[in-house]
């Protein structure tokens, strides 16, 4: 079936209605979300019982806002400690991938290929309890061998950011490096003729044509850091980053406070979603 | 002179080679490669008394004795397919449409309101989800509203709940790899299987299908894992007997603190996720490489 083999209008409308329906099938969870953070109500339900700000900006319990919400503030403020760390750690590890892939020719380079994109098979849950247990082990070990404590190999930020790392580091590398295919070898071979450093004529040519691909594979990693959820339940300690946080209000149940935080999510998501690809078109 | 130049020369681009392959290395080592030997290890070792173990297949044999441990497994496992199976049978037409159907602004529009709902967080989506379906919600409210039930009706907490989302949560990444793959297809292929007399179903057969094989493949294997591997819809969604086979490992994990059995059980849905990435690669004759690394 293509626009230019004639079909019988039934077929075309049942088509066309089905397409329809199915866009209808993806909006309505996130549309939900959206409206009931305006409902005058304890409840994310039904009935409708009119329309408030009070869940961006109450301040009264139970009517308390998002940005009165201490719990949800400071959950975000981890959040987003773990996804600038995630993200700049990926993106430097992607980078000198890219170019170790791309560039060079050396023993065993297809084994370590296959192994870099392993992470992208293996279930969240299973990179997560991995860590832990490799972790976990490593500080008993130097514990009983130094009467040190290390805190930092326990379940604890630092081994979210390590857990989240581990695989996103796998995405990171594969946009870099199909950017970096694309490239011209001999404008930097021009700019080593015209007396430029090695080092010199990567800098001032070759990562500035990079520069759309790794804000592109920057900004995919915050925002793959900021939801994920599966690795980082297993390597979570005291502090919770955001998606762990709604996960436990939402299990007990709770007001429409979690419905704002979403909706402030979904444009968050959305509006450095649409950048990414604006900035990576216009470049191209 | 020139000899020792050159050498300095290859000398320094070594140098440069070896700085970076060192955080690739140190990644992959650290990071995957002994975590996942150490867990094996801790699978393969039973607890005999206070910081005492002995090495043994005891945590496996727990695992084919316990009848609600393997059936979960089954279940995920199969829930896992049939998810795979329903959402390629609802994404190719969506798929298609997108490719085939559309042409310049429409096209990119239509590839954008699919990807939205993706960069937000699986957690809002599950969320919308119960919105809709708990017994106080839209869908049970607007049945009663035109009138076809006379109460509310709980949709929530079942496994049909969990399938809505889980399809819901997984779409995307089959609708991506069909359009990418359709695109490819050219229309006159599918116009001459006209002019030769073929009609919609055996040219779909014949043509669009073995054509878009790849994408198949790459998203019924990605959509797979991710349900297979999924916690948050089966937990939120599903009823207290809609038991996962994540679930377990967390909760041999974190609430019973029984790392040796919670590693078996995670090296089992490794085992699992793997062979069935490793059946479709060999079934469609295609590489890991040329499927993931897009």
């Amino acid at each position: 079936m293509i626009p230019t083999v004639p079909q019988s209008n039934a077929l075309k409308w049942s088509y066309r209605a089905y397409v329809t329906l199915f866009f209808v099938y993806l909006a309505l969870p996130l549309s939900v979300v959206c409206a009931f953070a305006f409902n005058d109500s304890v409840f994310p339900s039904l009935p409708w019982e009119g329309f408030t700000m009070d869940w961006f900006f109450g301040t009264e319990a139970p009517y308390i806002g998002v940005f009165h919400e201490r719990s949800i503030l400071r959950s975000i403020g981890t959040s987003a400690f773990v996804a600038i760390w995630v993200a700049g750690m990926a993106v430097t590890v992607g980078t000198c991938n890219a170019f170790l892939f791309v560039r060079y020719d050396f023993r065993g380079k297809g084994v370590l290929y296959i192994l870099m994109l392993l992470p992208l098979i293996i279930p969240g849950v299973i990179l997560g309890i991995s860590i832990l247990v490799f972790s976990s082990s490593v500080a008993n070990t130097l514990e009983d061998a130094t009467g040190l404590w290390f805190d930092g190999l326990r379940p604890g930020l630092i081994l979210v950011i390590l857990g989240q790392f581990s695989f996103i580091t796998t995405f990171a590398t594969l946009v870099i490096s199909a950017r970096l295919q694309k490239f011209d070898l001999s404008l930097e071979e021009a700019a080593l003729n015209l007396g430029a450093t090695k080092w010199g004529a990567v800098r001032q040519v070759t990562l500035p044509f990079l520069l759309p691909a790794i804000i592109g594979a920057g900004v995919v990693s915050i925002l793959m850091s900021f939801e994920n959820f599966n690795t980082t339940l297993m390597l979570v300690g005291s502090d919770s980053p955001l998606t762990i946080a709604m996960f436990d209000k939402l299990k007990h149940g709770s007001t429409p406070v979690l419905n704002a935080v979403s909706l402030l999510l979904i444009i968050g998501s959305a509006a450095l979603g649409l950048m990414s690809l604006l900035f990576q078109k216009r470049r191209e | 002179m020139r000899s020792k130049v050159s050498k300095m020369i290859s000398d320094k681009s070594k140098l440069g080679f070896y700085l970076l392959l060192a955080p690739l290395v140190l990644w992959l080592v650290v990071l995957i490669i002994l975590p996942h030997i150490g867990l094996f290890f801790v699978s393969i070792s039973e607890k005999v008394g206070v910081r005492q173990y002995e090495t043994g297949l005891g945590n496996y044999a727990v695992f084919f004795n316990e009848p609600l441990y393997w059936r979960t497994f089954a279940r995920t496992a199969i829930m896992s397919i049939s998810t795979t199976v329903l959402t390629l049978i609802l994404g190719f037409p969506i798929a298609y449409y997108i490719a085939k159907m559309t042409r310049g602004r429409t096209k990119t529009t239509l590839f954008l309101m699919c990807l939205i709902p993706f960069w937000v967080s699986e957690l809002v989506r599950t969320f919308g989800w119960m919105i809709l379906l708990r017994e106080t919600g839209i869908v049970s409210n607007a049945l009663q509203y035109i009138g076809l039930t006379a109460g509310p009706v709980e949709f929530l907490y079942n496994d049909a709940a969990i399938m809505v989302g889980l399809v819901y949560t997984s779409i995307l990444f089959m609708i991506v790899p069909l359009v990418t793959t359709l695109d490819s297809l050219d229309d006159s292929m599918i116009e001459a299987g006209y002019d030769l007399g073929g009609n919609g179903v055996s040219i779909l057969r014949e043509i669009i299908i073995p054509h878009a094989m790849p994408g198949i493949v790459s998203g019924c294997i990605v959509v797979f894992m991710l349900s297979l591997g999924n916690y948050l819809t089966p937990i939120l969604l599903g009823g207290k007997d809609s038991l996962w086979f994540t679930g377990l490992i967390y909760t041999q994990f974190i609430t019973r603190f029984n790392w040796e059995l919670g590693s078996a059980f995670g090296f089992l849905l490794l085992a699992l996720s793997s062979g069935i990435v490793f059946v479709g690669l060999k079934l469609s004759r295609q590489t890991l490489t040329e499927t993931m690394g897009r």
